[in-house]
């Protein structure tokens, strides 16, 4: 399926960083993921759009299994990592998650926070792990916010916080659960321009989103998710000018009207 | 425009002089009227003798404050088995993996069963009853066993509390931790209970200032600890001052400590810029 | 607006303020039936007959034996339960019991006999507080002290009680011959009673005494192995090891004048009791005729023969 969205279609394709095959979530008696099927390849962008309750969320937290998935499998590298028994924490090292509401640890100052992953997990020492927590921050242009804390800084600020703090663990993937969200329209931009270092940066990234625009502007692929299936599948351009399904049509029209196009 | 604040700043002003005034003069006719009435009652002389005599004041209170340092140390010693076990039996509640049931049941009767027993009956039964199974002298001292009592009740209570902490921290904080790749006991260590403990300060402050009184039980068992030195005293002196004297001698411990637990909590939110709302 | 503002402010504090006035004014009876009652003749309550405080006036049971609570009854109060040799099966109506026959045979020298008498129950501590009283008379066990003469009326003693050890069979208290061979003890009695003065004054041995609310905690203890002996009263001392705790003896009796205070019972009256006379004579009574001296023996005639410990 994902071939044919791929015009680079030939035997020496790499092959996918991450895949997800007929992946199937529901809570209680609401299905909310009914047959995933995606491949990512390292460095692609993927964009999910679609309705709230669309299953956006969920399907990124089935990525990194914070969600245990009721059926299908998860290929990490080719591994299926939903294996139900396996030890989530190896896994989750290898895959960073943004979230919404920064979930910043209050507790600690922003550079704690960085830190804390680092040195915990990777058994790095406090004070590399504090050196290279610093530099980060120098590149997003917080170095002097290192001592503050969370409740100090701007919603902007925190995500790209929460984002040092999940690329402090050097993950080969990263998930962006619609981290521009919760903010003022005018943070969105700083954020924003995180993610296309990112991009630049060759990161491979899995971006569920509202801002069409930008998803425009940096997906590889975009997928609309109704109603916990990937309805349509494409590059920017196809999705965005010339969806084919008619639902696709009717959500990018409400977007459009909303005026967030 | 540039009027408004002086103006509301002074009708504020106001205000608060009046409450101010309103407040002193109350107070002052109160106060005062007690320290004049009172002493004009007929039965005053009996009762300051009986409760506030100045004399048997003096004679016990040394005793008293000796007595007071066993309360003092069996408190310093009971409140990090209070703490460490209460903390056992919250993070026991709390698992939920299917496969620590037992652990979970375990610890649902153990907070049920304890603090539904009145503590005097588990002073007793415990104090007086374990011992008589037939341990030496030293293995029967009844602080120790006093002690245990102690431990038992108050981690049933503490638990509760750092359970209700434990759930106040949001799932979200639980998501951020765990995608981070740290296991389950690191996320509980370093970013579920530091911000657990931070909400529960002021009951398990309660709790403490509790206990510094409940320590007294152990008297029950034979120690002579202050309240126990206040009984014998009030035998021997037939007069009640003596509980009196204990009783300041238990504020100057139980408040500094409300105090101490206020300003770590000021000195905290302070630091992480909460805002007050006016 | 203000003015209501403030009214409604002031309101509550003097409400508050007035209540506390009206709980201090409030007067009690202590005070104000104590003195002033003109009750002409003898047989009127709450009378004080001033000239009726001679114990040894025996004269046709003399000072005001009528002056009751309750009119032509006699209220005999005992503890909660009552115990044994004292009493028996907590039945002090029955007679039965040292303190339960001995309190019948003054009343009916007071001349109060079978529905005339009324039995009711105090803690210990209760009855020797000062201030008026639910009872006419009280006796469980109370020793007789001038701290507590204070604030209350004793009547003569009716009872010497020697201060006795028990403690398990292979402690260290056995053998004691001399309060120096029970230094080392650790002791356990009963808070505010003449044995726990006796072990701090007079034994002061070096282990800090146990202290308990009664003696079931001291006997408890024993049986814990928390304490190597307990003081108690000569008859409870026989009592308890003869009865309650298997293993243990009277290892020791003190004689009456082995220093700190003598250990004599008496009835606990309401302080300046106008019955307090007529308690006294009906004593004297018993005492002369020999009957005080039968009931103790048939009464408490099996305990004997603990050894004496001297002070030394």
């Amino acid at each position: 399926m994902s071939d044919a969205a791929n015009p680079s279609m030939s035997a020496s394709a790499p092959a996918p960083k991450l895949s997800m095959r007929g992946v199937r979530k529901s809570f209680g008696s609401t299905v909310v993921l009914d047959g995933i099927d995606l491949d990512v390849v390292e460095g692609d962008v993927i964009t999910l759009i679609g309705a709230s309750g669309s299953g956006k969320s969920t399907l990124l937290r089935c990525v990194n299994l914070l969600e245990p998935t009721d059926d299908g499998q998860v290929l990490l590298d080719g591994v299926d990592v939903a294996e139900p028994g396996l030890d989530p924490d190896p896994i989750r090292r290898r895959i960073g998650m943004v979230f919404q509401s920064f979930n910043l640890f209050p507790h600690m100052s922003v550079i704690d926070n960085i830190a804390i992953g680092p040195r915990k997990v990777l058994g790095v020492s406090k004070a590399d792990a504090h050196r290279e927590g610093q530099e980060m921050l120098a590149r997003l242009g917080l170095a002097d916010r290192a001592d503050a804390y969370p409740d100090q800084l701007s919603g902007g600020q925190q995500q790209r916080v929460a984002i040092a703090r999940s690329l402090a663990m050097h993950p080969e993937v990263m998930l962006l659960d619609e981290i521009t969200s919760a903010l003022d329209p005018e943070l969105v931009g700083e954020v924003l321009d995180v993610v296309r270092k990112l991009k630049a940066a060759g990161m491979t990234m899995l971006f569920a989103t509202h801002e069409m625009a930008f998803a425009r502007e940096i997906s590889d692929r975009v997928c609309f998710l109704h109603q916990g299936r990937i309805l349509e599948e494409g590059p920017p351009a196809q999705i965005f000018e010339s969806p084919t399904e008619p639902r696709t049509q009717a959500f990018l029209q409400r977007v459009i009207d909303a005026g967030r196009l | 425009m540039s009027d408004r604040p002086t103006r509301r700043e002074r009708y504020e002003r106001a205000r608060r002089r009046r409450s101010v005034a309103i407040a002193t003069v109350s107070t002052i006719v109160v106060v005062g009227a007690s320290i004049v009435l009172i002493p004009l009652t007929p039965g005053w002389d009996r009762v300051r003798q009986a409760f506030f005599d100045g004399d048997v004041f003096l004679d016990t209170f040394p005793g008293l404050l000796g007595a007071f340092w066993l309360d003092v140390k069996i408190l310093l010693w009971s409140t990090p088995f209070i703490l460490a076990v209460s903390l056992l039996i919250a993070l026991a509640r709390n698992t939920r993996s299917p496969a620590l049931f037992p652990l979970r049941a375990f610890a649902v009767i153990y907070t049920d069963v304890l603090r539904g027993i009145p503590v005097i009956l588990l002073v007793f039964l415990i104090g007086f009853g374990v011992p008589a199974l037939g341990l030496s002298r030293t293995w029967a001292n009844p602080l120790i066993w006093g002690s245990v009592t102690l431990v038992l009740s108050y981690s049933a209570y503490t638990a509760e509390i750092i359970r209700a902490g434990i759930e106040a921290v949001h799932e979200s904080q639980r998501a951020g931790a765990r995608s981070l790749g740290m296991t389950s006991s690191q996320t509980m260590r370093t970013i579920v209970l530091p911000q657990a403990f931070r909400k529960i300060v002021p009951p398990l402050m309660n709790t403490f200032v509790s206990l510094q009184k409940d320590v007294a039980l152990v008297s029950l068992i034979g120690p002579v600890e202050i309240l126990r030195q206040a009984g014998i005293d009030k035998a021997t002196y037939a007069n009640f001052t003596p509980y009196v004297a204990a009783s300041l001698i238990f504020l100057a411990l139980t408040i500094p400590c409300t105090r101490l637990a206020d300003w770590a909590l000021a000195r905290q939110r302070a630091r992480t810029g909460a805002t007050t709302i006016a | 607006m203000r003015r209501s503002t403030a009214l409604r402010r002031i309101i509550p504090v003097i409400a508050v303020g007035a209540l506390v006035l009206a709980a201090c004014g409030s007067d009690d009876d202590a005070s104000g039936s104590a003195d002033g009652t003109l009750a002409p003749t003898d047989t009127g309550s709450g009378d004080t007959a001033p000239t009726d405080t001679d114990p040894g006036d025996t004269d046709s049971g003399a000072g005001d034996c009528s002056s009751t609570i309750d009119d032509g009854v006699l209220t005999i109060a005992t503890g909660e339960p009552a115990f044994y040799p004292w009493v028996i099966d907590d039945a002090p109506e029955s007679g039965e019991g040292f303190e339960a026959a001995l309190a019948l045979a003054v009343a009916a020298e007071m001349g109060y006999e079978g529905d005339a008498v009324v039995w009711t129950r105090t803690t210990f501590d209760e009855a020797i507080q000062p201030g008026a009283k639910s009872f006419d008379m009280n006796l469980q066990q109370y020793t007789i002290t001038p701290e507590r003469a204070e604030n209350i009326d004793f009547s003569l003693p009716y009872f010497t009680s020697n201060q006795a050890i028990v403690a398990l069979v292979g402690s260290s208290a056995e053998g004691a011959t001399t309060i120096a061979d029970l230094k080392d003890v650790k002791f356990g009695a009963q808070v505010g009673t003449t044995s726990l003065a006796f072990i701090t004054d007079v034994i002061q041995p070096t282990q800090e005494p146990f202290v308990y609310d009664d003696n079931v905690g001291a006997k408890a203890a024993l049986e814990a192995n928390q304490i190597d002996a307990a003081v108690f009263d000569l008859p409870t001392a026989l009592f308890v090891s003869g009865v309650e705790i298997e293993g243990s003896a009277v290892v020791g009796q003190f004689p009456a004048d082995a220093g700190g205070t003598t250990d004599q019972f008496g009835f606990v009256l309401e302080k300046d009791s106008a019955l307090t006379a007529c308690v006294d004579a009906a004593i004297t009574t018993l005492t002369d005729n020999g009957e005080l001296d039968a009931i103790t023996q048939e009464w408490l005639s099996d305990f004997t023969g603990a050894p004496v410990i001297t002070v030394e």
